[in-house]
């Protein structure tokens, strides 16, 4: 490396803090869904269709998370019902 | 009974063919019986890596199909007398490995080998899935850099979800990492994931790091494995790597910028 290069990278500094902060992100993501039974995106449509029988909602109005603790598993459901629907 | 190493990646071009011929040549040079097996049916690379890609008669799929004995298939180093090499077939459909097949031939092999090294093609799909399913060990080869170590990522949760460990409960595969490509110059100007970067990241036992270098090159060039070149960087970081896998405890070394004098650092580039 040169005089001018040694100058010059201090100003280049941090793509690789940049490549490490978005894996971290990314893995921890790809992590918890591999954790995700496999039938829970079925499982959101379906849920889905059978509220929009009754109530008009929209197609993201229900949400379905999966958590895993060390002794249990929580299913949390999610529905959110339009103003309109309350009246 | 042979320990069954699967040499994995995900993403393609990182080096596991190089990792593989490397590993099964360190091993055999050590007095193990090792055989080499190549899943990437249809792309088959490790003959020429190995450099006995003109010896090549009967190969994996032909043996899998009963058209040849294992022995007729297994290509004897020249280097070495323990080694031996299972090319990859050429030209056929690669539904060829069928688990059962791979299980059969890879149960032969046990009975008189000590270690069998699996080089997994790229990707997640079948020909990669069939080189992990019955691996006792893994060697995750990631180079320093997003994709790589995303699809390594990947390629560990399917370790841990889709191989016979995994499906019949037993203990779980055995995983290293192996840094490959690896150019401590950039690491130092902060451009490229530095190995406790990638080590955080992926939480894995780190087995070796190899240096960028233009050993590798020359190697496949002249189709012998770079762990056979004992003079360059590439070459000894192999070598290394072997010992650490047979459980000696040996420090990583190329890690660190090569010293340079002072006014070969003010007069260069």
């Amino acid at each position: 490396m040169g005089l001018l290069d040694y100058f010059r990278s201090s100003r280049h500094r941090g793509s690789a803090s940049v490549a490490k902060e978005r894996l971290q992100i990314l893995v921890a993501h790809d992590r918890a869904e591999r954790h995700r039974p496999s039938y829970l995106p079925k499982l959101q449509r379906e849920i889905l269709a059978v509220i929009r029988k009754y109530v008009e909602v929209d197609l993201n109005a229900v949400s379905v998370n999966y958590e895993q603790e060390d002794s249990r598993e929580i299913l949390e459901l999610n529905i959110v019902l339009p103003d309109a629907a309350r009246q | 009974m042979a320990r069954i190493i699967v040499i994995t990646s995900g993403k393609g071009g990182v080096g596991k063919t190089t990792t593989s011929a490397a590993l099964a040549m360190g091993l055999a040079q050590k007095g193990n019986r090792t055989a080499v097996v190549d899943f990437d049916v249809g792309l088959r690379n490790l003959d020429l890596i190995m450099g006995c890609e003109r010896r090549v008669v009967y190969d994996f799929v032909n043996v899998i199909n009963a058209e040849a004995t294992l022995n007729q298939a297994l290509i004897r180093d020249k280097r070495c007398d323990s080694l031996f090499i299972l090319p990859a077939s050429q030209t056929r459909d690669k539904d060829a490995l069928t688990k059962e097949g791979v299980g059969r031939v890879l149960e032969e092999m046990s009975q008189t080998f000590d270690f069998i090294v699996c080089d997994s093609p790229a990707g997640i799909e079948h020909g990669a899935t069939m080189a992990m399913y019955y691996a006792d060990d893994a060697v995750v080869v990631t180079n320093p850099e997003v994709s790589s170590v995303r699809d390594s990522d990947r390629m560990l949760g399917i370790l841990s979800s889709k191989s016979r460990r995994a499906e019949t409960n037993a203990e779980p595969i055995r995983e290293y990492l192996l840094l490959t490509r690896y150019s401590p110059e950039r690491v130092a100007t902060g451009e490229m994931l530095g190995v406790e970067d990638v080590q955080e990241i992926l939480s894995l036992d780190l087995l070796g790091v190899v240096p960028e270098s233009l050993a590798v090159l020359n190697a496949s060039n002249a189709g012998v494995p770079v762990i056979l070149d004992r003079e360059s960087d590439a070459g000894q970081a192999y070598g290394d790597m072997v010992s650490r896998y047979l459980g000696e405890q040996l420090p990583h070394r190329f890690l660190e910028v090569q010293r340079k004098g002072f006014f070969s650092r003010l007069f260069r580039g």
